[in-house]
């Protein structure tokens, strides 16, 4: 047998599943005992690209509770040409189609290197992608300019068969209609009044056929003709069109007075975005792709009056609940999240500004939808710039990486039950025998809709085992789980991604360290990070904090205190809910980043070597690279820093130092070419004030409280009041071995 | 009978009607229609239901002067009672002018009348007719052969023709100087040159009385109506030079410091010119300084004839910041165009006629330097249940459409580039003006909105901070869900009953309360309909008709057959100078006060009349009451003083000063009166009265208080006779005609083939009406064109408005100032129809044309510039159609013979005069 790490890499790779534990408790009991739940990370969409498309649909249990999908783990009766459901037990005929089915001849579901499989699913007519821009007009020229350019580029990026579709607002919302000639027709809504879908699809004149469209009927029914509207036209059509149309678009031009913000109807114009796919496409994939300059300043789902004398809401407002369009601004949004959600059409929001856009607001409409959420200073930066165009990143068969308007569903055996998943998702509310009283995150069903995928997309499933300690599971018994992924390929055809996996049930008094063995601490680590995440969305910030302190303690924990994901102390609401939104959604590799970033030293003494995350690594002699998801960071120490100023890496003679100083500039693009979202790209050195974000990252073993008494020689000091890791450990050893705990 | 409905009638004349027919004979025959009329309001489906005649009222025949031509006869064969009733001996002796067999006999007095000179000059000439034989309109019933023993001469009853032509021998042939108090000026009907000399001239401002009584008692006791019918921004002939503009410096015009009426001739310097007394108020100023001047030896100022205010009756200021609305120099004005783009209004071809023509009209948008561009800006918007704002900013490369359909809450989508410069955008507005009816081309939505488009027009002059005036070319009644949306309350049966009024009234009150804010922004509404169905007239034109705005109506708009009136008033209206946001103010005399305002404004408190838009056709008509003494030497004094935003952004004072005696004789009144002006007031007056009373009791006072002028004349001023005469005031003597004529206008005496539409239409239309027009419209113009002089350049002597005058051999064009007729007897030469039609023979004669053809003849140039300067004299384009003697279309022309009896009941003038006669004499014993 192999090792545990080498099986749960392995699992990782073929299934895009990693479980807290391998080897699991048998009965409730036990398992509760174990302070960390049996639960998974799954990555519905991990990229398998030698997974062959399989060109006919799954076998279901013909139990209407269970409907789980032929797979390997199934009992075959080749003579009889039955299959037993290794869920509910249930012996199932095989199709007529399966009838030279037998030991040799085994269709691929039930090969055991294919407990990862898709299918394609023939039937229905191929629906079209639909990518609606939302454009904000409010902001400065040269940013504008740079949006339209980023968004002309998008266009050919985008199949020619994919609907697009243009909503610009600022005081007004307008949404254009495409492929006029001769004139450029929009429709014009006023920013501060919400429409509901059905008044919306009235003033757009969406309830009956237009004149136009009435004289082409017949046509239309002898070639029944990609679906298509007034306001979503294939690009292939309107791209010319729409090119000029983007290159035309001005800046809002209702004079904002001294001492105003632009009036921003960014409420509206998203319920006007939702509201047009809602009753021109439902249930097909769509992105609504909103870009944003500033908050919403009027309307339903302002977050911020339009006097400048006012500032946008801080944590300090939220928690003295001071934040008068708070509570009303997320009602909105999250309505819109939830009519965008149950349509499965995504919500992705691009908010370049220097202050607030309002993110903390509208987080659930990304987050329910998983669609994007970017954050960046401008849109004339390299870091939107590139993002967006990776967010057209094709794989190797040329189809886009996003998939669309996905469900998962989850079969599990008896013993086990869902108690809910933390994700980019949305409860589906399916009841079933699988699923828990016990709630976890979105819980309450064994369905979620998953409007946006991509291959990182990683829910945070919770289960909960359920088996009575008197009822013990027969040695060598396992409990199976059913990952069935239903999406819309980019393709536009319907595929079906079904992964099933099984871990042995262990008893926890006789086999501990059998289950102790099978720990995933990296797995662990984030699925408590993510559910301590959620809980900070939900709850109070210190009570989250004396939560997980009181769950687990680990170096992993320490950081995670400080994260932004956690901490909202020197954060804004925005940057909280734009850290959480890419916590909550990113796969391990990713997750373990975020926590605890990544450092790493380049010297003369040596090749780069990963260094401890600590103030005593930060040394003169050292150049230092940071990843922290977010941030790419080379840190110049001080000597480093003074002969870079001095031209040495331009003398032929220190040619050593020029490839010293290039060494992680050519890893950190390394990096910035495959993250999405491109992270912020920081090159600082010592006492520049940049490096301020390392120094709020390493643990601060020096500060100016202890320095004198550390070392002398190495590492800098950091000036923070945080604790450091040695006396947070002190006082967890402390905490540990007292009676009160 | 209206106008309006002609375009409708244009096309199906070739087609036989039975409507007609039955109508032709029961106006001859007298008698029911056989059968059901069509229901009015039908679907249109021809023109027969427009032109149903009316009930039959049971009177005899009006007094034609033609007998039925021969091949009438057997048509009237279908109807026997028809030939009992109304027997053709004695209309062939009418028509030979014969006087009525009996009628000296029966009355002896007449040949009295007929000898006495008007000895008693200038007292009027009495007229006494025998009181026992008048028979009043309610008399009328009584069987025609009866009747025909009392007729009167109609050449015996004073004659507007006559008055008319007098007016202009004695008057006419010298300019009229303004410099003299009191003095009455030459009829409207007369030509003649003004010289302004301290007071306005009469193009701007006509009393009813130009010796007004001294006390209220007077006033009381005569019940001739004090007033003064003002035209603040009359176009004058070219031989009349406007005001002069006057420019007091920073301080803006001098004023009295109590009534704040402004510098006039009227201001008396005292104390050697350094203080000046106010003529209308009494109070002292002082000068400023800068103003001040020495005075000569008769105590006027030595600059006096230098100074356009101290000399002139009317002159302009130009108005300093203060006058200006919220202190802030105006911009210049915006033109909005908003055109109906539903079905209805594509389809009859509006839509590509109105793009078509702004392309062109756009360059001559109204300025005051010929030289200059003008600075108005434009805006175009389309509409139908939804509006579509255009933004053609010259920077684009094709204009951008946008549409709003939150009709409920009307808003303007864009800033920049909707009110645009001409010049600068004129590419893409040409652009645009083509594509709109490619684009609605193939529209189905026939629903529309009213209110929202006038909202949105209004928004859009709010969001520029600027005054205006927006076209609105509207087709259909306004069913479509938004604010002021209507039903149709058509009910014709609610006429003739003390509902009446309701028709008149809005249906909602949500177009006056957005009239009151389109005043506050200045912005004025003018409204083209074109409709084929009710439209509520009543309710649209609330807002056109309280921002000094117009409506034209176009029933039954066809594309070709209409385009020329159409484009005429169009063009006109674009054109024409006009002022933006106005405030008039009249201020009199101590002793009188302007108490009524009539006309198209709003007013928010009882002084001030408030003019979103102010043209040179909108005329005020102001009522003053004594409310103290006047003083027979100062006389009486008004000042009109309207403050507005020229085309080009000024802001001005545009004053009009007038001076009147004031008598405390009776007869000094009735010596000075004016009756055309008297008329103008009565209609007005009466024609608001509708709104409120039933139209009865409307018409009831109007013949009241004429007959106690009438009355009181009788009683003070003429001399002692036999009761049993009708003596009338020489300058009063049209005044029973002329009531007679608004009396049975189709407003106070609707025939049952009016529309309500179209009766709400021209209550509308008069009540923002000059004197010369309402002259027209009540008395039309008929011109014996048979008679015509090509040689030199006089008019033939107009005829009176009888069927009675009209000769069966010769050409009559008749001028309403709405239309124009040109009547074509059967018996015409030939030769004269040639000239004319190039027609060799009368049933050669298209019925149907809408202009002469251009015939080289000296006859023909002729008649066509007649035609022409017809035209040019009204503010509408008059149509004209060609009316065959004994043709179907005779029954509209026969309509404004108004000295006939009509064939809705009105009363002849005969008849009425008898009328008159008999309610005076009541009041007198």
């Amino acid at each position: 047998m192999t090792t545990f790490p080498e099986f749960i890499q392995q699992n990782e790779d073929r299934d895009g599943v990693r479980f807290s534990w391998n080897v699991w408790p048998s009965s409730r009991l036990e398992a509760t005992r174990m302070v960390v739940p049996v639960a998974s990370l799954f990555t519905p969409l991990k990229e398998r690209p030698d997974l062959p498309p399989i060109q006919y649909e799954p076998v279901l249990c013909s139990r209407a509770t269970c409907r789980a999908v032929l797979n390997p783990l199934c009992q075959v009766d080749y003579r009889a040409k039955l299959w037993a459901c290794n869920f509910c037990y249930q012996r199932n005929q095989f199709p007529s189609t399966y009838a030279g089915i037998s030991e040799v001849n085994q269709p691929a579901e039930l090969l055991p290197q294919f407990s990862t499989i898709e299918y394609v699913v023939q039937r229905g007519h191929q629906m079209p992608l639909n990518f609606l821009y939302v454009v904000d007009t409010c902001m400065e020229d040269e940013d504008l300019q740079a949006l339209k350019e980023s968004l002309q580029m998008s266009l050919s990026l985008l199949p020619p068969t994919a609907l697009v579709g243009l909503i610009t607002f600022g005081r007004m919302v307008q949404v254009h209609e495409l492929g006029c000639e001769g004139i450029s027709k929009s429709y014009v809504f006023r920013g501060t009044k919400d429409l509901s879908a059905k008044q919306l699809q009235e003033m757009l004149g969406l309830t009956k056929p237009t004149a136009a469209q009435a004289g082409r009927g017949q046509q239309q029914q002898q070639q029944p003709a990609l679906p298509s509207n007034r306001f979503l036209q294939p690009v292939q059509k309107i791209d010319m069109n729409l090119t000029d149309l983007l290159g035309e678009l001005q800046r809002d031009p209702w004079p904002v007075t001294q001492g105003k913000r632009s009036l921003r109807s960014l409420g509206v114009a998203m319920s006007i975005a939702v509201g047009l796919l809602e009753c021109t496409f439902p249930n097909t994939g769509a992105r609504i792709m909103t870009f944003i300059g500033g908050p919403a300043t009027q309307g339903p789902g302002m977050v911020v009056g339009d006097e400048l004398k006012t500032p946008i809401r801080s944590w300090h407002d939220i928690e003295k609940d001071n934040a008068k369009f708070m509570k009303k601004a997320t009602k909105h949004y999250e309505a819109l999240a939830g009519r965008a959600a149950a349509n499965g059409h995504i919500i992705d929001i691009y908010a370049c500004a220097l202050d607030q856009t309002g993110l903390a607001e509208m987080k659930c409409c990304t987050n329910h939808t998983g669609g994007y959420m970017v954050m960046a200073d401008s849109f004339n930066t390299s870091l939107f710039k590139q993002t967006f165009q990776r967010v057209f990143t094709k794989d190797v068969q040329g189809a886009f990486k996003m998939a669309f308007a996905g469900t998962l569903e989850i079969k599990t055996s008896r013993e086990i039950k869902i108690s809910g998943a933390i994700g980019p998702c949305v409860s589906l509310n399916a009841k079933g025998p699988s699923v828990s009283e016990n709630e976890i995150g979105t819980g309450g069903t064994c369905q979620w809709k998953i409007c946006g995928l991509d291959p990182n997309t990683t829910l945070a499933v919770y289960f909960e085992v359920v088996n009575q300690h008197n009822a013990p599971i027969p040695q060598g018994g396992r409990g199976a789980v059913q990952y069935v992924t239903q999406y819309q390929h980019s393709s536009g055809q319907r595929r079906i991604r079904v992964t099933t996996v099984a871990r042995n049930w262990a008893d926890a008094q006789t086999q501990i360290q059998n289950i102790a063995a099978s720990f995933d601490q990296e797995a662990a680590a984030i699925l408590m990070a993510r559910l301590a995440v959620h809980r900070a969305e939900s709850e109070e910030g210190p009570d989250v904090l004396r939560w997980l302190d009181r769950q687990l303690i680990r170096l992993f924990m320490f950081h995670l205190r400080r994260s932004p994901f956690l901490q909202v102390f020197n954060n804004s609401p925005d940057e909280s809910s734009y850290y959480r939104h890419h916590f909550m959604r990113q796969d391990l590799t990713q997750s373990l980043i975020m926590i605890q970033p990544i450092l790493y030293a380049y010297s003369f003494n040596g090749p780069p070597e990963p260094v401890l995350l600590d103030s005593s690594s930060i040394l003169p002699d050292r150049i230092l690279l940071m990843d922290t998801f977010f941030q790419i960071l080379i840190y110049h120490g001080e000597t480093v820093a003074q002969w870079r100023k001095a031209g040495y890496q331009d003398m032929p003679e220190y040619e050593n130092f020029r490839h010293l100083l290039q060494a992680p500039v050519d890893d950190a693009q390394e990096i910035l070419h495959t993250r999405f979202p491109m992270p912020r790209y920081i090159d600082t050195e010592h006492g520049g004030s940049q490096a301020r974000f390392l120094l709020s990252k390493v643990n601060p073993s020096q500060t100016h409280n202890n320095m004198y008494a550390w070392g002398q020689e190495s590492g800098a000091p950091i000036l923070t009041d945080d604790v450091s890791l040695q006396v947070f450990m002190d006082h967890l050893k402390k905490l540990a071995v007292s009676s009160a705990a | 009978m209206n106008v309006n409905q002609q375009p409708h009638m244009a096309s199906p004349y070739g087609q036989p009607q039975s409507g007609y027919q039955g109508y032709q004979q029961t106006g001859y025959g007298n008698q029911h229609v056989p059968g059901g009329y069509p229901t009015p309001y039908a679907p249109y489906n021809g023109p027969a239901s427009t032109y149903q005649p009316g009930p039959p009222q049971g009177m005899r025949g009006p007094p034609t002067s033609g007998p039925p031509p021969v091949s009438g006869t057997q048509a009237y064969s279908q109807f026997g009672q028809g030939d009992t009733q109304n027997g053709p001996p004695p209309m062939a002796a009418l028509q030979q002018r014969g006087p009525q067999p009996g009628y000296v006999g029966q009355y002896p007095g007449q040949q009295s009348y007929v000898a006495q000179p008007p000895a008693q000059a200038p007292a009027p000439a009495p007229k006494r007719l025998d009181p026992d034989s008048i028979p009043s309109p309610q008399a009328s019933d009584i069987p025609p052969v009866q009747k025909t023993r009392h007729r009167i001469d109609p050449d015996a009853i004073p004659s507007p023709i006559q008055v008319i032509e007098d007016d202009k021998l004695n008057k006419g042939n010298e300019p009229f100087v303004t410099g003299v108090r009191g003095q009455v000026p030459p009829l409207v009907t007369t030509k003649f040159q003004v010289k302004d000399q301290g007071n306005a001239s009469p193009r701007f401002i006509r009393c009813t009385a130009y010796n007004m009584p001294c006390t209220s008692d007077m006033a009381k006791q005569s019940q001739v109506p004090l007033a003064a019918v003002i035209k603040p921004l009359a176009t004058l002939p070219l031989d009349e030079n406007g005001p002069y503009i006057v420019d007091h410096g920073e301080s803006g015009p001098i004023r009295c410091n109590r009534c704040k009426a402004y510098m006039c001739p009227y201001m008396q310097f005292i104390e050697g010119g350094r203080r000046f007394q106010c003529g209308f108020c009494s109070c002292v100023t002082e000068v400023p300084p800068h103003y001040f001047q020495h005075l000569d030896h008769t105590g006027k100022r030595v600059d006096c004839y230098d100074r356009p205010e101290l000399s002139m009756g009317s002159y302009e200021f130009l108005a300093t910041v203060d006058y200006c609305k919220n202190n802030k120099i105006p911009q210049p004005p915006a033109f909005i165009f908003l055109i109906d783009v539903s079905y209805n209004a594509v389809k009859n071809g509006m839509v590509a006629i109105v793009c078509q023509e702004l392309k062109t009209l756009l360059d001559y948008l109204p300025r005051e330097n010929p030289n200059v561009a003008s600075n108005i800006r434009v805006g175009f918007v389309t509409y139908n249940k939804v509006l579509h704002f255009y933004n053609v900013k010259a920077s684009l490369a094709q204009p951008q459409m946008m549409v709003v359909s939150d009709v409920a809450d009307m808003f303007v989508p864009l800033l920049d580039g909707f009110l645009v410069n001409v010049a600068e955008s004129r590419v893409v507005i040409e652009s645009l003006l083509d594509q709109i009816p490619d684009m609605f081309a193939d529209t189905r939505e026939t629903e529309t909105v009213f209110g929202p488009v006038i909202q949105a027009g209004l928004e859009a002059l709010k969001a520029a901070d600027c005054a205006g005036k927006l076209f609105v070319f509207h087709s259909s009644l306004p069913i479509a869900e938004a604010p002021g949306k209507l039903k149709n309350r058509e009910d014709k049966k609610l006429v003739g009953t003390d509902k009446e009024k309701s028709l008149f009234q809005a249906q909602v009150s949500f177009y006056s309360n957005l009239a009151k804010e389109c005043v506050a922004q200045g912005c004025c509404v003018d409204l083209f309909l074109f409709p084929n169905q009710y439209v509520d007239v009543a309710t649209l034109g609330v807002v056109p008709t309280s921002t000094g705005g117009s409506i034209y109506k176009y029933t039954y708009f066809q594309g070709q057959a209409d385009q020329e009136r159409f484009l005429n008033d169009l063009r006109k209206d674009v054109q024409k100078q006009m002022g933006f946001d106005a405030v008039m103010r009249v201020r009199t005399s101590t002793g009188i006060r302007p108490t009524d305002f009539f006309g198209s404004f709003y007013m928010s408190n009882t002084t001030d009349v408030e003019l979103a838009g102010l043209d040179c056709d909108k005329t005020v008509t102001v009522e003053f009451k004594h409310d103290d003494k006047l003083s027979e030497e100062t006389g009486a004094l008004m000042q009109c003083a309207v403050l507005y935003t020229s085309c080009s952004g000024q802001r001005r004072l545009r004053v009009h000063n007038m001076a009147v005696n004031c008598c405390t004789q009776l007869a000094d009144l009735y010596r000075n009166c004016e009756t055309d002006t008297i008329i103008n007031y009565f209609a007005k007056y009466a024609y608001r009265g509708v709104l409120n009373n039933p139209t009865k009791n409307v018409r009831d006072s109007l013949i009241n208080q004429c007959a106690q002028i009438l009355a009181c004349y009788r009683k003070n001023c003429a001399s002692p006779s036999s009761a049993g005469q009708l003596i009338l005031p020489e300058c009063m003597k049209l005044l029973p005609v002329y009531l007679n004529c608004v009396l049975k206008s189709d407003i106070l005496h609707p025939g049952a083939d009016i529309s309500l539409d179209d009766r709400a239409y021209l209550r509308q239309l008069v009540s923002a009406m000059d004197v010369a027009e309402s002259h027209a419209f009540f008395y039309p113009r008929l011109l014996p064109v048979h008679k015509l002089n090509v040689e030199g350049n006089a008019l033939p002597v107009a005829v009176r408005d009888s069927e009675e005058r009209l000769s069966k051999g010769g050409v009559y064009l008749l001028e309403t100032g709405l239309n124009l007729f040109l009547w074509v007897g059967a018996n015409a030469q030939q030769e004269l129809l040639q000239n004319i039609f190039g027609a060799p023979a009368f049933s050669q004669i298209d019925p149907n044309m809408t202009s002469l053809p251009i015939l080289d003849n000296p006859y023909s140039k002729r008649l066509r510039e007649i035609i022409e300067s017809f035209r040019a004299q009204r503010s509408r384009y008059m149509k004209l159609m060609v009316v065959k003697q004994e043709d179907k279309l005779e029954l509209i022309f026969k309509h404004f013979l108004v000295e006939d009896k009509n064939n809705s009941g009105g009363a002849s003038y005969v008849d009425f005069l008898c009328h008159m006669h008999k309610e005076i004499r009541q009041l007198l014993s």
